[in-house]
């Protein structure tokens, strides 16, 4: 199968440190890939060289085939989509002018956004159900709220692969899990390639197809995600017990934290 | 919108002639065709330096993504000061008085493109032009070329010390015609290049990382934006000495007016700017008649409340 994003044994040193020591991943087009790992090991460099905004020392990217290095920037802007941890705003645009922006990669020179650009904007709220805060100014938003713009955003792009850093972290979970039904319904409907950051487990193994693990710079494991997500593999990974079972209704894994106290009472138990 | 300024624009400019002409009456004595000669350009020429800097101003903003950023935020004022004062010292202007002569204006702008220059420079690490090195840079620069003023005014003779003071507080002078005609081509240039990157400069304010990834090519718009600012500051702050306010105060007004989107914000900001410079030095040179006030002065006095009010009412908004 065609994969649609590839890396290929990608190197990045930052200063003297060294932040990805050959990561080498593809995600297929229709699939969403989930990237896990404690923090610091090089989950958001590794996005911002997928998205073009930083340059690998080694290895190299390939977008639906083609070397990342090929396309203009406005060219990779146009299939390849962000989503960041954070945003900020600057100045106090409408919630409309900051979706209307992801149509940036669409326009050329000074021209305004056509009225088709505007109602593929429109969608984009919608679909995020956003569409009731369209003329509010950004500054007034929940970050919530704002994340689900900023989501929009990227919906405007029309992309064919989209990157999410943590895109999920200042959302409860109803509307966690809205936004990631909207990610798998783009990865299946539209044939979208997904690769996102998280660090809730569980939402990984609910919404991902492949899990990459990764660890102070390398894949410490990857594949599909019921057989990446175990026991071992993440007790390794994130250097810290955790509570591991089956979801009885999906046959996924189930994974909850241990306390200082429950790992106690948990050893005094099996003692007895 | 854009209809509704240039209308503002016109009706300012035309208020200007016209109490010009009814004063003129009152005194009797001056030919209304030499009043034309002399008032038109000059208004002319408050339009297009006021209009300069509000557009500088603009785009500073952006380029820092900080709405309390001024044109003279990045030291190339303090530059286009240093060459001016030098010019002073030094009797370059002093043949036919420093109004008639273009001495003074051209040594400031050399002095602004050193700056220009030599800020760019210091301020590139790695190839790429960070902004809040830039701005690092500049603000030392200006509390620098600060310095080298006041060394300049202490063994500058009396008379000298009279036009340096003049000159930093900024005023609209009687220009003669090509000086008027090269800063507004250079003006209209500028504003246009500048406005073309208009949306560009909405993407940035989303973050540089965020603006690449949307596919704006953030070095380059940086840059040009840095140079292109820096250029409308430097030829104001040339012809007119440091008029303050304009570009700080002006391009706020408008986005309250408008809304922050740059395709609007930078033409408006052209005459908008043109329009507050043109009643600011109206009222310079009506409220003292015959004397003159420095424009720098009605500025500053018109434009500090008015902004701290503007702080204390949006503060909200801009998070600050």
């Amino acid at each position: 199968m065609a994969s649609d994003l590839k890396a290929i044994s990608l190197f990045f040193r930052y200063h003297t440190v060294d932040v990805l020591q050959g990561i080498s991943l593809q995600v297929s087009a229709g699939q969403v890939a989930g990237l896990l790992g404690p923090n610091g090991s090089g989950k958001s460099t590794l996005l911002k060289i997928l998205s073009g905004v930083l340059t690998p020392d080694a290895g190299h990217v390939e977008i639906l085939g083609r070397p990342l290095t090929e396309f203009t920037r406005q060219g990779l802007s146009r299939k390849v989509a962000v989503v960041p941890q954070e945003s900020q705003f600057g100045f106090p645009f409408s919630v409309l002018e900051i979706v209307l922006m992801g149509r940036h990669p669409h326009l050329g020179g000074i021209t305004f956004e056509s009225r088709n650009d505007i109602n593929i904007a429109r969608n984009a709220l919608g679909r995020c159900g956003a569409d009731h805060l369209a003329e509010r100014c950004i500054h007034e938003l929940s970050s919530g709220e704002r994340q689900r713009v900023v989501f929009a955003r990227a919906l405007a792009q029309q992309p064919s692969i989209l990157l999410l850093d943590e895109p999920a972290s200042h959302l409860d979970i109803r509307h966690q899990v809205e936004l990631y039904d909207i990610v798998r319904e783009l990865a299946s409907g539209e044939n979208c390639t997904v690769l996102t950051v998280l660090h809730d487990l569980n939402l990984a193994a609910e919404y991902c197809d492949q899990i990459y693990l990764l660890s102070a710079g390398r894949i410490e494991a990857g594949g599909p995600a019921t057989e990446i997500l175990n026991y071992a593999n993440l007790v390794r990974v994130f250097d810290t017990d955790i509570y591991i079972d089956t979801n009885s209704l999906t046959g996924k894994p189930l994974i909850g934290p241990m306390s200082k106290q429950t790992m106690d009472e948990y050893r005094k138990l099996k003692d007895r | 919108m854009l209809v509704c300024i240039t209308l503002a624009l016109n009706f300012g400019a035309g208020k200007v002639s016209l109490l010009q002409l009814i004063h003129a009456d009152g005194l009797s004595a001056i030919d209304r065709t030499i009043l034309l000669e002399v008032r038109l350009p000059r208004v002319i020429f408050a339009a297009v330096i006021g209009g300069a800097l509000a557009v500088a101003g603009v785009v500073f903003q952006a380029l820092l993504r900080n709405p309390l950023a001024d044109p003279y935020v990045l030291g190339v004022s303090g530059g286009a000061s240093i060459g001016g004062v030098l010019a002073i010292l030094f009797g370059l202007g002093a043949a036919g008085g420093w109004l008639g002569n273009i001495a003074v204006p051209v040594c400031a702008f050399a002095g602004a493109l050193a700056a220009l220059i030599l800020i760019q420079y210091m301020a590139t690490v790695d190839g790429r032009l960070t902004v809040y090195t830039v701005l690092l840079t500049g603000v030392i620069f200006n509390a620098f070329a600060a310095a080298v003023i006041f060394f300049i005014q202490s063994i500058a003779s009396l008379e000298r010390l009279h036009d340096i003071v003049f000159y930093l507080m900024g005023r609209i002078p009687t220009p003669d015609i090509r000086t008027l005609v090269l800063l507004t081509c250079t003006t209209v240039i500028a504003t246009f290049f500048l406005w073309f990157m208009g949306r560009q400069f909405n993407a940035l304010s989303l973050g540089e990382e965020t603006a690449t990834q949307l596919g704006v090519p953030v070095e380059s718009v940086k840059r040009h934006t840095f140079i292109m600012g820096s250029l409308l500051t430097g030829l104001s702050v040339s012809v007119a000495g440091l008029i303050g306010f304009v570009g700080l105060v002006v391009p706020h007004m408008l986005r309250l007016l408008f809304g922050p989107d740059h395709r609007l914000l930078i033409p408006a900001a052209f005459l908008g700017g043109g329009a507050f410079l043109v009643i600011a030095d109206l009222f310079a040179r009506l409220v003292l008649a015959p004397n003159e006030l420095p424009v720098g002065v009605v500025t500053a006095l018109i434009g500090g409340p008015f902004f701290i009010y503007l702080l204390r009412s949006r503060s909200r908004v801009y998070g600050i």
